[in-house]
């Protein structure tokens, strides 16, 4: 009988039904709900036939162009579900006065803004931002893909693992009631010996990698792979942008990943790193989280710094002002992002000078930024600004993002910081940047390359809706914070006593619910807009009168991206060919040497989870059966030498003279 | 609307807090000074470079001027300077570990004054006031007489929490086997809102206290009504109240166990616990990482107790030092 009890703890850990939310009536409605939707996907897949198409052409693909369109799409599901969170949280807090507890106790209150933290920055904003540069980054530097192709899938899978984890934990046991940093000694097994900090942890390990690995996938590629004739100086914006934030990752996520597994040696083994007793040091914690967590939001804002170079140069048309100023800029911005980690703490005691160096520090990366602004700024000077959608997120970036600038300045000043530390001015401050910095610009972002993703312009119409309501929305529920803030009002409260802060509260929850409607009107933007594919299509490549090499090959390009690779004499490589009558080579082609899909990724990044999935709930044979299978794939993988094959010349003729008509046709 | 809208940051009654709240005011208007030029500059070359104003002139391939981009990256970098330097000094003169040389603006801390001291711990959930110079403790309310000098030592029993009176001065945190100081004055007598400004657990958004500023005779007749109380503050009491518990009444207690409070933050409130201060200096003390536990223990024995008062902060530069005072 023992026997028999001690197999099923090693095959079932601390997994019971008890585990499964069935009480409570806000998580059981969303189970129904996306077994519901799941059981819908699964049948229309099987319906049209296309879980072979799937498979083949994007699960086990390693072109360039569907990963990042895949991770996009991941960044835009998991939008959703952390959406969904923001909006409790602000109709809780809305309600939640005096008498009134809100719908949602501590319990449940305090996992939903920790899983909010950590969906919207490594699920959303990590995902939107490598499937961007995933995307454009071989298209604008003239390659045919990544330097690592097969690696850039495994990177997205196992990202998309790691999101997995995360939604799990909705419906099996709970997620981390921590705060999306998880500091100790409340993430120590103490105060959490429950599941949820460990699906925290194992989650964001397994995505870690992924993102790690996408790091060091496009740093090769965007030093090795460039067109001929396009040396450093002459890379578009966005490419150096995207070398700098993948500097950034290569160098900040290793940290992440290696104070994770400290944690977890507390949790697992009883080690002391950051328990009160025994020599552990919290404070360790602290410090080494936010030397990967500030380096982190620059990983997310330099790629939105980039779009809006490309944008506003583009719907300018005009060259983008000061480009040299404009990479020292991100260059100073790169280096800068790991001399300021202190100024998270500056209220956890450390003395007046190490306050003020960081202070400062802080202060001094606002100059390369400030220079930024200007930069943009004149190249907005007389030019001719056309108000597509792209331009319009600029225009009220450009406003909003300065805005969160200087209250970002101002939390640098440590006495100040001393008393809007953890206050809502703080929660304002990085909204105000993460949404008018990072998600403007992956919207200007999404709605710029779209045409190029997938040939045809999104719908104008629900963009400027969308637009409009999130900027609105935006103004709506940020501003009454940072007043909230300046009557000392602190974050993560789930109930108040003072009835006279709760108009704010509820102006901030109107503002919520204008933002709704601007991802509603996103997703009506999608539908509309493949609906009306047929008039928005892009026949040319170049909707925009783009000016960078992505621009100049067909919407969407073919699988090998550019018959002939490109030479590049000019910054704005396309503008400069066009001006210099390019004619499209029509012959001559010979055969591309190409990558082959592979299903590696995918097993590999789904052994990953199983084993994580393992460890989170103590599944000892579970966990191991998972890594050893793990191992396994892994060699197994080293021995497939199929990797490549000849696109041949004649299938290249016959894309390329399908383009020439196509083209011919709308003269 | 307005009437709620008690900006307390800006308004506060202790001289500590006002001088962060001036020091908010003026580092905006600094950074205003580019931050208006900018949105109106944004707003104004967007409406009139727009593509149907052909009145505009346009200058396709204007792309570089040295004049104007000495000016872009100069005047960020000017605030900057004027910013930095502000915050250099006011970094240094608001250092919450620096004893107060002034009551406010105008009065200057007289030579004889001894600061109040006030031993603060952030228990799960709610806060433990020890008066180590009366003797007494309170939970959940605190008191200072205005226009003395108040030193809070703080500390916490389980995880981190941020010691926050807004009208008072600003937060420091709370944290298990450290301990942190805040300097403070209150101006005003009144009674104020303080919490902890860290998020701690299920129990966070309830751990609040009332902070009263009162003069000298009433904070005599409050101390008084503490030390009437027959409840005492022993090691046990302390071990009961570290519990885990919400919306705790205020509760006194007429006297407090000798040394209460370096025990919580050396982490030996209960008998027979070696203390962190000891356990670091037999550590420091180890010749080598082979002899065993038995012996390390003989070894303390051998050392002077002034050893074991000395400065053994194990803290660098960027941790708060355990014991700094």
């Amino acid at each position: 009988m023992s026997e028999h009890a001690d197999l099923a703890k090693l095959v079932f850990g601390r997994l019971t039904w008890e585990a499964i939310p069935l009480h409570e009536p806000i998580l059981l409605a969303t189970f129904v709900a996306v077994v519901i939707g799941g059981v819908a996907v699964v049948a229309a897949i099987t319906y049209f036939r296309a879980w072979g198409p799937l498979w083949r052409d994007w699960i086990t693909s390693i072109d360039h162009k569907k990963i990042g369109v895949m991770y996009v799409i991941l960044g835009l599901v998991m939008l959703l579900r952390g959406f969904a969170d923001a909006v409790m949280m602000r109709a809780h807090q809305a309600i939640a006065f005096g008498d009134a507890m809100g719908y949602l106790p501590p319990h449940h209150y305090d996992q939903i803004f920790t899983a909010h933290g950590v969906i919207m920055v490594l699920f959303v904003a990590m995902p939107l931002v490598t499937g961007l540069m995933n995307f454009v980054v071989p298209l604008q530097i003239g390659a045919r893909d990544v330097a690592f192709p097969f690696l850039n899938n495994f990177s997205f899978w196992m990202t998309a693992c790691g999101a997995a984890l995360v939604m799990m934990s909705l419906f099996v046991g709970e997620f981390a009631r921590t705060g999306w940093l998880a500091y100790p000694p409340l993430s120590g097994i103490i105060a959490s010996p429950d599941v949820g900090v460990d699906y925290y942890i194992w989650s964001l390990q397994v995505a870690g990698v992924g993102t790690m690995l996408s790091g060091v996938n496009l740093i090769a590629t965007i030093v090795k792979m460039r067109a001929p004739g396009m040396s450093m100086m002459k890379m578009p914006i966005f490419t150096w942008t995207a070398l700098c934030t993948n500097v950034l990752i290569v160098a900040a996520f290793p940290v992440l990943t290696a104070v994770l597994a400290l944690l977890s040696l507390d949790r697992y083994v009883g080690t002391n790193f950051f328990t009160n007793d025994l020599g552990g040091n919290p404070m360790m914690y602290v410090n080494l989280i936010w030397i990967w967590g500030h380096p982190e939001v620059y990983i997310l804002i330099l790629p939105a710094f980039g779009i809006f170079s490309e944008v506003v140069s583009t719907f300018s048309g005009k060259r983008l002002f000061g480009y040299a100023s404009m990479v020292y800029a991100t260059v100073v911005i790169t280096i800068l992002s790991y001399l300021v980690w202190l100024h998270h703490f500056f209220t956890m005691g450390s003395g007046a000078s190490v306050n003020a160096f960081f202070g400062i520090t802080t202060m001094i990366i606002s100059i390369p930024t400030g220079a930024k602004i200007f930069n943009w700024l004149f190249t907005m000077y007389r030019g001719r600004i056309r108000f597509e959608v792209p331009m319009l997120w600029t225009v009220s970036f450009m406003v909003t993002f300065v805005i969160g600038g200087m209250t970002g300045v101002l939390l640098a000043v440590p006495p100040a910081d001393f008393v809007l530390h953890n206050s809502l001015f703080l929660v304002a401050h990085f909204h105000n940047v993460i949404i008018g910095g990072v998600l403007f610009g992956l919207m200007a972002g999404i709605t710029y390359w779209f045409p190029k993703a997938f040939g045809y312009k999104l719908d104008p119409f629900w963009g400027k809706c969308s637009f409009w309501f999130w900027t609105i929305g935006f103004y709506f529920a940020f501003m009454p914070l940072y007043v909230l803030g300046l009557m000392g009002v602190t974050r993560r409260l789930s109930h108040f006593d003072d009835q006279s802060l709760q108009i704010w509260f509820q102006i901030a929850a109107l503002g919520a619910l204008l933002i709704a409607l601007g991802i509603l009107s996103f997703i009506i933007q999608l539908f509309v807009s493949f609906r009306r594919r047929a008039s928005l299509t892009d026949t040319t490549g170049d909707p925009w009168n783009g000016r960078t090499l992505e621009w100049s090959t067909s919407s969407p390009p073919p699988v090998y991206n550019f018959a002939f690779t490109p030479i590049v004499h000019d910054t704005d490589a396309w503008y400069d060919m066009k001006k210099r009558g390019h004619i499209r080579p029509v012959a001559g082609f010979v055969p591309i040497h190409m990558p082959k899909n592979t299903g590696a990724g995918f097993v590999l990044a789904v052994l990953s989870a199983i084993c994580g999935f393992g460890l989170i709930w103590h599944m000892w044979l579970v966990a191991a059966a998972g890594f050893v299978t793990l191992i396994v794939a892994a060699i197994v993988h080293t021995f497939n030498y199929d990797r490549e094959f000849y696109i041949p010349a004649e299938a290249v003729l016959r894309a390329e003279d399908a383009r020439t008509r196509l083209l011919a046709s709308h003269g | 609307m307005l009437a709620g809208c008690d900006m307390v940051l800006l308004r506060p009654s202790g001289y500590v807090a006002a001088q962060q709240g001036q020091l908010v005011v003026i580092s905006t208007l600094l950074m205003l000074l580019i931050i208006v030029p900018v949105i109106a500059l944004t707003l104004l070359f967007a409406w009139r470079y727009r593509e149907s104003n052909a009145t505009a002139p346009y200058t396709p391939d204007w792309d570089h001027s040295i004049q104007l981009e000495l000016l872009i990256w100069a005047a960020p970098l000017l605030i900057i300077i004027a910013l930095g330097a502000l915050t250099w000094i006011g970094t240094h003169t608001l250092d919450p570990y620096r004893s107060l040389t002034r009551i406010d603006s105008a009065r200057p801390v007289s030579f004889e004054t001894e600061p109040l001291n006030i031993e603060v711990v952030a228990l799960d959930w709610k806060w433990l006031f020890i008066y180590p110079d009366h003797g007494v403790a309170v939970v959940n309310e605190l008191a200072a007489p205005v226009d003395i000098p108040i030193r809070f030592k703080i500390t916490a029993s389980s995880v981190m929490n941020s010691f926050f009176i807004p009208a008072l001065a600003g937060q420091i945190y709370a944290m298990p086997s450290m301990a942190t100081t805040l300097h403070a004055v209150i101006n005003r007598p009144g009674e104020y809102e303080g919490f902890s400004a860290n998020y701690s657990g299920a129990g966070f958004s309830d751990m609040r206290f009332k902070f009263v500023g009162v003069s000298a005779g009433d904070f005599d007749r409050w101390l008084q009504k503490a030390k009437a109380s027959k409840d005492e503050l022993t090691r046990d009491a302390y071990l009961q109240l570290e519990k885990p518990s919400e919306r705790e009444p205020v509760r006194r207690y007429g006297a407090v166990a000798l040394d209460l409070f370096d025990a919580i933050v050396n982490r030996c409130v209960e008998q027979g616990k070696i203390c962190l201060r000891e356990m670091m200096t037999m550590d420091a003390h180890r010749p080598s990482g082979r002899q065993s536990a038995r012996e390390l223990i003989a070894l303390d024995l051998a050392i002077d107790a002034v050893v074991c008062r000395a400065d053994n902060s194990i803290a660098g530069a960027l941790l708060p030092s355990v014991y700094r005072d």
